[in-house]
C-alpha cells in the first residue's frame, strides 16, 4: 500500500524511482510484426532509461501471460476477451490506445466474386457457399476471435476441406493464403507491411478505415497487470508505459509510424471527450 | 562525370562501396548467433558434466532395474522439445515452484530447457559406448592385474569418440531446436534489434513468419555452418579418427 502510495505521489520523479527496471509486455504478433512496437519501446526506452522485454504472442495467450504474473502490461485486441481478463480482476486500468482495421485478402481471379462487397458477412457467407479456401488463424488471437464473430454474424458454418485452421500468426498466415491462394482476414497493418511478399492476393473486402463494414474495426487496448493479485509484477514501470503510450508524444509516434507511406495505426487515446467506457469491461456497472 | 562518385557521396551513403547490400543489419544476425552459441554451449556443458558420471555409473554396474532405466534414458533421447519447454515453463512461471528466480524470458531458462533436452542423448550416447568396449577391453584390463579406477580409466579412453559423439549429438539437439526457447525465451528482441532471448532457430521462425524468407535462409545456411564449424574443431581436436 505503501509502495503503491509512493509511486502516485513521485509521478514528478518517475524516471528516477523506476531507472534500470525492466517491463514486460506482452502483446500481440500484429503490433509486433508491423514494427510499431520496437518504435514506441525505443521512444520509452529513452526517456525512462528502462529496459522493455516485448513477447510477440497472440491475444490470447498474451493474456494468459499475463493470468499468470509473468508479464506487467498486456497490449492486445480482443475486447470481449479483455473484459474477461478484467472481469476476473486480473488486469486494471485499462485504456483503449489506437486502432486500425481488418481487411478481407485473397486471390486476384478472386474466384468467388467478394471483390469489393460492401458487407463482409456477405462476403464470408459468399466464400462458405462457394466452398473456397479460406485460411483460419485458429489461435485464439484478436483476429481469430474475430474471424469467428464474422463467420457468427453471416450465420455461415466454417466447417470442412475448405476451411483451414493454421494455428499461426498472421504474417505465417498471409504465406499461406498466398501460397495456396485463399482468403483470409488479415489487420491491415500486418497486411500492408508485407504487402510486398505477397504476390497472389490482395485486399478483395475493405475495412472502415477505406469506408468498409464497421463490423471490421481493430481496436487496441493496453491493460496493466493487477498488482493486488500478482504482487511481483511491475505496476509503477506498467502504468508508466499506459501513461506514455497515451500521451501526446505517444500519439505523435503511433500517428507518423508508416509503411510505404501508409499510416498503420491511429491512436484514439488522446481525446477531449474522454470514453468512459474504456476503462470497465462492456456493460458493466455498480450493482456488480 | 557521374561515373567518378566520391568517397564524401560513398560515405554519406552509409555503405562500403565494395560490399553488396546485405539484406539484415549485421549487429541483429551477430547478437543472435551469439545468444544461440551462449545457451546452447553452456547447456551442453552442464548437461556433459551430468551425463558423464551417470554414463559410467549405470555402465560399469549392474543393479535390478538397471534395464528400465536403460530404456527410460533412451526415450529421452526423443523427448520433444515442445513438452519440455511447457515443463520448464510451468516450472519457472509466476505461480511456478522456481517462479521466485524471476527466469521466464530469460537465457536461463532457455539453458534449463536445452539441459533436459540435451542431457539424455549425452547420457544414452556415452552409455552406449561405455558399454560397447566393456567386455574385451575390461576382461583384458583385469587380467593384466589393474585396479578397478585402471579399468575405468581404460575403458574411458577406448570409448571416448564415442561419448564425444554422443556431446556433438547432445549440441545437435539443442541449438537446433525451436521449440522449449520459443516458449521459454519468448523470442525476445530489443527495440533497437539485438537479441535478448532470440536464437538462430526462433529467428528463423520469425523472419519466415514475416514472410521475410531470404534472410531466414541465411540464418539457416548460419546455423549449419555453425554446427559444421563445431563438429569440424572437435574432430580435429579429437585427433580425427572417426
Amino acid at each position: 500500500m505503501t509502495a503503491a502510495l509512493a509511486g502516485c505521489l513521485g509521478d514528478d520523479d518517475a524516471p528516477a524511482e523506476i531507472h534500470d527496471e525492466t517491463l514486460t509486455v506482452t502483446t500481440t504478433t500484429s503490433t509486433y510484426d508491423t514494427g510499431l512496437l520496437d518504435e514506441v519501446n525505443a521512444a520509452f526506452e529513452d526517456r525512462y532509461g528502462v529496459t522493455v522485454r516485448a513477447v510477440a504472442q497472440g491475444t490470447g495467450a498474451a493474456l494468459e501471460t499475463g493470468r499468470r504474473g509473468d508479464s506487467d502490461v498486456v497490449m492486445v485486441h480482443a475486447r470481449s476477451l479483455e473484459d474477461e481478463f478484467l472481469r476476473e480482476g486480473y488486469g486494471i486500468n485499462r485504456r483503449d490506445l489506437m486502432f486500425n482495421d481488418f481487411v478481407v485478402v485473397g486471390p486476384d481471379d478472386d474466384p468467388t466474386g467478394v471483390d469489393r462487397m460492401e458487407s463482409v458477412t456477405d462476403a464470408f457467407r459468399a466464400i462458405a457457399e462457394s466452398e473456397s479456401v479460406f485460411v483460419s488463424r485458429g489461435d485464439d488471437s484478436g483476429t481469430h476471435v474475430k474471424e469467428l464473430a464474422i463467420w457468427d454474424a453471416a450465420d455461415a458454418d466454417p466447417e470442412g476441406e475448405w476451411y483451414r485452421e493454421a494455428g499461426s500468426g498472421m504474417g505465417e498466415v498471409l504465406n499461406q493464403a498466398n501460397r495456396t491462394p485463399g482468403y483470409t482476414l488479415a489487420d491491415r497493418g500486418t497486411y500492408v507491411s508485407q504487402r510486398s511478399e505477397l504476390d497472389e492476393v490482395s485486399i478483395r473486402v475493405e475495412g472502415p478505415i477505406e469506408g468498409g463494414s464497421a463490423l471490421l474495426a481493430n481496436p487496441y487496448g493496453v491493460v496493466a497487470v493487477n498488482p493486488g493479485v500478482h504482487e511481483t509484477v511491475n505496476y509503477d514501470l506498467a502504468m508508466s508505459y499506459i501513461g506514455f503510450l497515451t500521451s501526446r508524444e505517444g500519439r505523435e509516434i503511433i500517428e507518423e509510424y508508416a509503411i510505404d507511406g501508409e499510416q498503420l495505426f491511429f491512436p484514439e487515446a488522446v481525446s477531449e471527450e474522454p470514453n468512459f467506457r474504456q476503462y470497465v469491461p462492456e456493460n458493466w456497472t455498480t450493482e456488480e | 562525370m557521374i561515373e567518378q562518385a566520391s568517397p564524401v557521396v560513398a560515405a554519406a551513403d552509409g555503405a562500403l562501396p565494395l560490399f553488396v547490400e546485405l539484406p539484415f543489419k549485421w549487429n541483429y544476425v551477430e547478437s543472435i548467433i551469439y545468444v544461440s552459441l551462449y545457451v546452447s554451449l553452456t547447456a551442453v556443458l552442464v548437461s556433459t558434466l551430468v551425463s558423464l558420471p551417470i554414463a559410467m555409473l549405470v555402465g560399469f554396474s549392474e543393479f535390478p532395474g538397471k534395464g528400465f532405466l536403460v530404456a527410460l534414458i533412451n526415450t529421452g533421447m526423443g523427448f520433444p522439445s515442445v513438452v519440455v519447454g511447457l515443463i520448464v515453463l510451468f516450472a519457472v512461471s509466476n505461480q511456478g515452484p522456481f517462479g521466485s528466480l524471476d527466469l521466464l524470458f530469460t537465457t536461463e531458462a532457455m539453458i534449463l530447457s536445452q539441459i533436459v533436452l540435451a542431457a539424455p542423448v549425452i547420457t544414452g550416447v556415452s552409455l552406449a559406448a561405455v558399454t560397447g568396449v566393456e567386455d574385451g577391453v575390461r576382461d583384458a584390463a583385469y587380467a593384466m592385474g589393474g585396479t578397478r579406477l585402471d579399468v575405468a580409466l581404460v575403458t574411458i579412453k577406448e570409448a571416448r569418440y564415442g561419448i564425444v559423439t554422443g556431446i556433438l549429438a547432445g549440441l545437435g539437439r539443442a541449438i537446433s531446436e525451436v521449440g522449449s526457447v520459443l516458449i521459454v525465451g519468448g523470442n525476445i528482441a530489443r527495440a533497437d534489434g539485438t537479441s535478448v532471448t532470440r536464437t538462430l532457430t526462433t529467428a528463423i521462425q520469425l523472419e519466415a513468419r514475416q514472410g521475410r524468407f531470404e534472410l531466414a535462409m541465411i540464418l539457416g545456411a548460419v546455423l549449419v555452418a555453425l554446427v559444421l564449424l563445431i563438429n569440424g574443431l572437435v574432430l580435429r581436436l579429437g585427433g580425427s579418427r572417426i
